[in-house]
């Protein structure tokens, strides 16, 4: 039953990209793109990757939608015809995909036990994690701990992407902009969507702050509480107008969480070093192991959160800030 | 013989809210106009919605489950209709008429249709 479910959501994935490729209108593409990353989530659900598949729907779905659609705002939402070298990509892509097609025989099936990535650590972390940290979601325990230095270098990814869109549109806007957007932006005269909007925030936050905490036990962690807050704000920002939000949470202190977040992150790894263990072993941080890797990725979750969390946002306004094209 | 008698009630809420999404479908691909097809789409939001619900949280019992489904519910109820209000609001804005005299929408000249 499983599988006809997972065949009909390939299919359908399948047909969307289909139609986002087709589609010439810019609009309808980023709506598809949507429906996309909607679709990979619950197939990422399907395969129990349920910390994925939060990322998925939070990051695709929500905030590249807002922010993509902010993109086609300044940019306009035709796509340019362009007939040459078709064919050559279409030939190309047709090898391609036969490669990929023909590679895939030699995979292992879905949720065989003799696979090699079942083989290789995978035991290991399974159970270690019980002793090590004492709490059952070992997907954080690999993510924040076993793999402390691959996530660190995520963090630097996301603060290397929010300083380069920053780079590009620029920090300040241009001041007409600002003064346009003080009065203009924002549903502030459609009552409902204001109403309804204004009782959902605090529940998307407190979701977010609840996937933050609960990551030990339950799907969730850093980056998926990160983006869920910047989706409360960016709704806010659009029922309320991009200015509003900008005085609830201002400029610096997005950057600053940026910054923090990532900071935060790598002095957890200094503090561990000064105490006497290598960098990012958390079990120094308290006189009980156990207690100090719990103490750990606590930490290093919140600064995951904030990092992401502010960087989204950051690259939200840089957008929104922007003069529209007339 | 409750059990039996929840049972039946609830598959026939999830069939009744199963016909409603079809409907829905059905709606959204034939009618003439876009505000005739959001009307058919919006359906699903709302009673398709309330009726699979209520029908998942007979089956689940009293329990945790059925507390989450019901919040989940809630949540669509709001947010369904909002989203079809803003979408009908949107495309009034933008100047699409809802025109009583002819049946089909003005189509833009760069439409792909």
């Amino acid at each position: 039953m499983i599988y006809i479910f997972a065949l009909f959501l390939l299919t359908l994935l399948v047909i969307t990209a289909i139609a986002i490729v087709r589609a010439e209108d810019l609009f309808v593409s980023v709506i598809l793109t949507t429906i996309f990353s909607l679709l990979m989530a619950i197939n990422f659900f399907i395969l129990d990757a349920a910390d994925v598949a939060l990322t998925e729907a939070a990051v695709g779905a929500g905030v590249t939608t807002v922010i993509f659609l902010c993109a086609l705002a300044l940019t306009g939402d035709q796509e340019k015809p362009q007939k040459q070298g078709q064919k050559v990509a279409l030939v190309i892509v047709s090898i391609l995909a036969l490669v990929i097609i023909y590679s895939t025989f030699d995979n292992p099936q879905l949720g065989d036990p003799d696979a090699p990535v079942h083989q290789h650590v995978a035991p290991w972390y399974l159970e270690k994690t019980p002793e090590y940290m004492d709490f059952p979601n070992v997907v954080t325990a690999i993510l924040s701990s076993f793999r402390g230095y691959d996530t660190l270098g995520e963090v630097f990814v996301v603060f290397a992407a929010c300083i380069g869109v920053l780079f590009i549109l620029g920090v300040s806007p241009p001041r007409k902009a600002m003064q346009v957007s003080v009065k203009k932006s924002g549903l502030r005269h459609h009552l409902i969507p204001q109403v309804v909007g204004r009782l959902l925030i605090p529940f998307i936050v407190l979701f977010g702050l609840y996937t933050q905490f609960h990551g030990e036990y339950g799907p969730g962690g850093g980056f998926q509480a990160g983006a869920l807050i910047a989706t409360g704000v960016i709704l806010f920002a659009l029922l309320e107008g991009e200015a509003e939000a900008l005085r609830a949470v201002p400029r610096r202190v997005l950057l600053g969480m940026v910054v923090g977040g990532a900071l935060l992150y790598g002095s957890v790894g200094v503090v561990c070093m000064l105490m006497g263990g290598a960098f990012l072993d958390y079990s120094v941080l308290a006189a009980d192991p156990v207690w100090g890797q719990q103490l750990g990725i606590l930490i290093i979750e919140a600064g995951v959160g904030m990092a992401v969390c502010g960087a989204l946002l950051s690259i939200f306004h840089a957008f929104a800030a922007r003069e529209r094209v007339s | 013989m409750i059990d039996l008698a929840l049972d039946i009630l609830s598959w026939i809420l999830l069939t009744i809210g199963g016909v409603c999404v079809l409907i829905g479908g059905i709606g959204g691909l034939r009618l003439p106009n876009f505000y005739t097809r959001i009307h058919a789409a919006s359906l699903t939001d709302t009673m398709a919605t309330l009726l699979i619900f209520i029908g998942i949280i007979l089956q689940a019992g009293f329990t945790l489950a059925s507390l989450k489904l019901f919040a989940i519910m809630l949540f669509l109820l709001l947010t369904g209709p909002t989203a079809t209000y803003a979408l009908a609001n949107a495309a009034l804005l933008s100047g699409l008429k809802p025109d009583t005299g002819t049946a089909k929408d003005k189509t833009k000249e760069n439409a792909p249709e």
